[in-house]
């Protein structure tokens, strides 16, 4: 079945595909597992006692529902859309992958797992994960590059004050692609009491349309809460993109709502020409990685190359298969910002409204500043303020030459 | 009847398993690496699986991922990996031994499923086995093997139950492949008795032969899968032998070669004394 003509959010079909990509491209170990996964999933999901012991987490534990917050000065120095930005870096954990992983650990405890790993880029997943599974008591294993270790110091003490284990892993680049591939070989070894936590919309089915689900709840806060403030929906959405869980969880909702203008932000690294980039859909073809054919950055073997941002959670060269096929379909814009853009953004929201951002979100925020200029005044932007950026300040510190 | 097919019925007159044995195309390099493909049968090796090195090998562990990195630094490509398995057919004259080509499904995928599958079978390959690859997804693969003469091996796991058995082996061809424990290559063995009672249930479902492999490491380990299985598949234990004969700049040392080959024939030597019925 392919998604009716009429509606962007039908999929992914039955075996997982949207369109070309998604689908299940794992060992058959896991196959077993992933369909038990898919099956246990969809009986959570039609479960009002599963979906109200979520929706109690996410209001009591993790702060929901996120502001969506007015940037006024922003707006004033901008001189053109209307900016607001949807605060979900003032959840608990400081990101948006808390809404994900309170679903998903809710779901292992349910099907009765006994230990849960997870991938972790700049450590907010990570932290997110070892967080839910100090709460349900639950042994925790994150994977972090061993480069991302470095960077993001502060994510990989709070991970192991809440209890969780943090392996480093040295192999490739040494950061989120090589994180993901140590992870699934840990997940195939453990499978059976084990359950893989993956922090974005991507991997083998039913992992991103699970993702998207759990993380759907920022794009409906979002449409309930500007109807609330302007009595209309937004004119224009902008989030940034790694994998794309952020970014999924507010565009979703308005997938099928045609006058709302939707861009997704990439990170450009030190310039999509310089190679050094983390651009999928604006550098890379489809290809298969990860369990899921996708936008991916690699050579004209078939072989993955490294991708760079100074942002560890866009560190990655692919994306989740469902952006793929709105970049196909032309739903939605995807467009790229650079290290440098973001890092000059990230200074001027610290400055202007007195919220530091992290550098992923940076990253959507440098395209606002471009794009808002040139729209309307009456045009309402938001932007998802993903995470929040006390993991980057020893980082944003030391590009900028300052010892703390 | 296929390459494969042929090597299997022989190996059930000659009433014995077969040796099937992985190494990481071009690895230490293109040179030496043809130098060990070139004489595995005669060391031994009832059936080739040739690795095609990538970057992102998910379900190897460390010995195989780093046979995969010096293949890649060596540039190992498919193109180069298609060659040597042409200049073996030529200059051995061997056209018995079945060469699979083992590894990952963005390789084929790049290329084109047709156009790999037309390419690998000019070269004198004889089929693949993709881990990433599962029945739910080898619809896009397997018209242009047939139509190509080459077969598909499938992976069969401990999770793999009698349910699902059936999807597997509807996409396998030649044989199928027991992965006998949870978890990556090259890590830990499974018990005799585990393997046996695996292959037992999987030859209720098919009269395919059923080879075994992940952790085997000594001859005795292989006899014990040649009592139970059709053929015993060793890979990262032979890829460890090509590390131990590199010098510390990742040379090739002069016992490299002979080293692999004095394993291999251990390893055949254990499969070999066992006879079936």
């Amino acid at each position: 079945m392919s998604p009716s003509p009429n509606s962007f959010r039908t999929g992914p079909d039955e075996r997982g595909h949207f369109g070309l990509f998604g689908g299940r491209y794992v060992a058959e170990t896991l196959m077993p597992l992933i369909l038990e996964l898919e099956k246990a999933y969809n009986e959570a999901k039609a479960d009002p006692q599963f979906q109200g012991e979520l929706k109690y987490l996410l209001s009591q534990y993790a702060g929901r529902p996120s502001p969506l917050y007015y940037a006024e000065r922003l707006t004033k120095k901008l001189g053109g859309a209307k900016v607001y930005l949807k605060r979900d870096e003032l959840n608990h954990t400081g990101s948006h992958k808390i809404n994900n992983v309170l679903g998903q650990v809710l779901l292992a405890k349910r099907m009765g797992k006994t230990r849960v790993i997870a991938e972790t880029g700049a450590g907010q997943h990570g932290v997110a994960t070892a967080t839910a599974c100090a709460l349900f008591d639950i042994p925790c294993v994150v994977f972090m590059g061993s480069v991302d270790v470095d960077r993001q110091a502060p994510n990989v003490f709070r991970m192991k004050m809440l209890g969780a284990e943090v392996r480093p892993v040295k192999a490739g680049a040494a950061t989120l692609k090589d994180a993901m591939n140590e992870a699934l070989r840990d997940w195939v070894a453990t499978c059976e009491t084990t359950f893989y936590c993956i922090g974005t919309v991507a991997g083998p089915h039913p992992y991103p349309a699970m993702v998207r689900d759990f993380q759907c709840v920022i794009g409906d806060e979002v449409r309930k809460q500007m109807m609330e403030a302007e009595g209309r929906l937004p004119d224009t959405l902008v989030a940034c993109i790694g994998g794309g869980s952020n970014a999924m969880g507010l565009f979703h909702p308005f997938l099928d709502d045609s006058g709302v203008r939707i861009i997704g932000v990439e990170a450009a690294g030190r310039g999509i020409d310089s190679g050094e980039h983390a651009a999928s859909l604006t550098g890379g073809r489809p290809g298969v990685l990860h369990g899921n054919r996708t936008y991916l950055l690699q050579d004209k073997e078939g072989q993955i190359t490294e991708a760079h941002s100074i942002s560890a959670g866009l560190d990655y060269p692919g994306i989740g298969p469902e952006h793929s096929w709105l970049k196909e379909k032309g739903r939605v814009e995807y467009v790229s910002a650079t290290d440098d853009e973001a890092v000059e953004a990230f200074q001027l929201l610290c400055k202007i409204e007195g919220i530091i951002p992290a550098l992923e979100s940076a990253h959507a925020l440098a395209h606002t500043l471009k794009l808002a200029p040139s729209l309307p005044k009456d045009n309402l932007l938001v932007m998802n303020l993903s995470g929040r950026g006390d993991k980057d300040v020893p980082q944003i510190a030391a590009r900028l030459g300052v010892e703390i | 009847m296929s390459r494969i097919e042929k090597r299997f019925a022989q190996l059930k007159a000659d009433k014995r398993a077969g040796l099937v044995t992985y190494i990481t195309a071009g690895d230490p390099n293109a040179e030496v690496g043809y130098q060990i493909l070139k004489g595995l049968p005669a060391a031994g090796a009832d059936l080739i699986e040739l690795g095609m090195p990538f970057t992102d090998p998910m379900a190897d562990g460390p010995s195989i991922q780093l046979a995969g990195q010096r293949a890649l630094k060596a540039g190992i490509t498919v193109d180069v990996t298609f060659d040597m398995v042409r200049r073996f057919r030529k200059e051995t004259g061997d056209n018995d031994t079945p060469i699979l080509l083992m590894g990952y499904y963005n390789l084929v995928y790049q290329r084109g499923a047709e156009r790999f599958c037309k390419e690998a079978a000019a070269a004198g390959i004889d089929g693949f086995i993709l881990v990433d690859l599962p029945p739910e997804e080898a619809d896009e693969l397997k018209p242009h093997a047939v139509a190509n003469g080459l077969d598909t091996v499938l992976l069969t796991a401990p999770t793999t139950d009698d349910k699902r058995l059936p999807a597997v082996l509807k996409y396998s061809s030649g044989f199928v492949y027991f992965v006998s424990v949870l978890g990556i290559t090259g890590t830990t063995s499974a018990s005799e008795e585990a393997v046996r009672t695996h292959v037992e249930r999987i030859k209720r479902h098919t009269k395919l032969p059923v080879g075994v492999g992940f952790g085997i490491k000594t001859p005795d380990q292989a006899a014990a899968i040649a009592r139970h299985a059709d053929a015993a598949v060793v890979g990262s234990a032979i890829v460890d032998r090509v590390k131990a004969g590199l010098d510390d700049n990742g040379k090739a040392k002069p016992d490299l070669v002979p080293g692999v080959f004095a394993y291999i024939k251990a390893l055949a030597d254990g499969v070999r004394g066992v006879r079936k019925a």
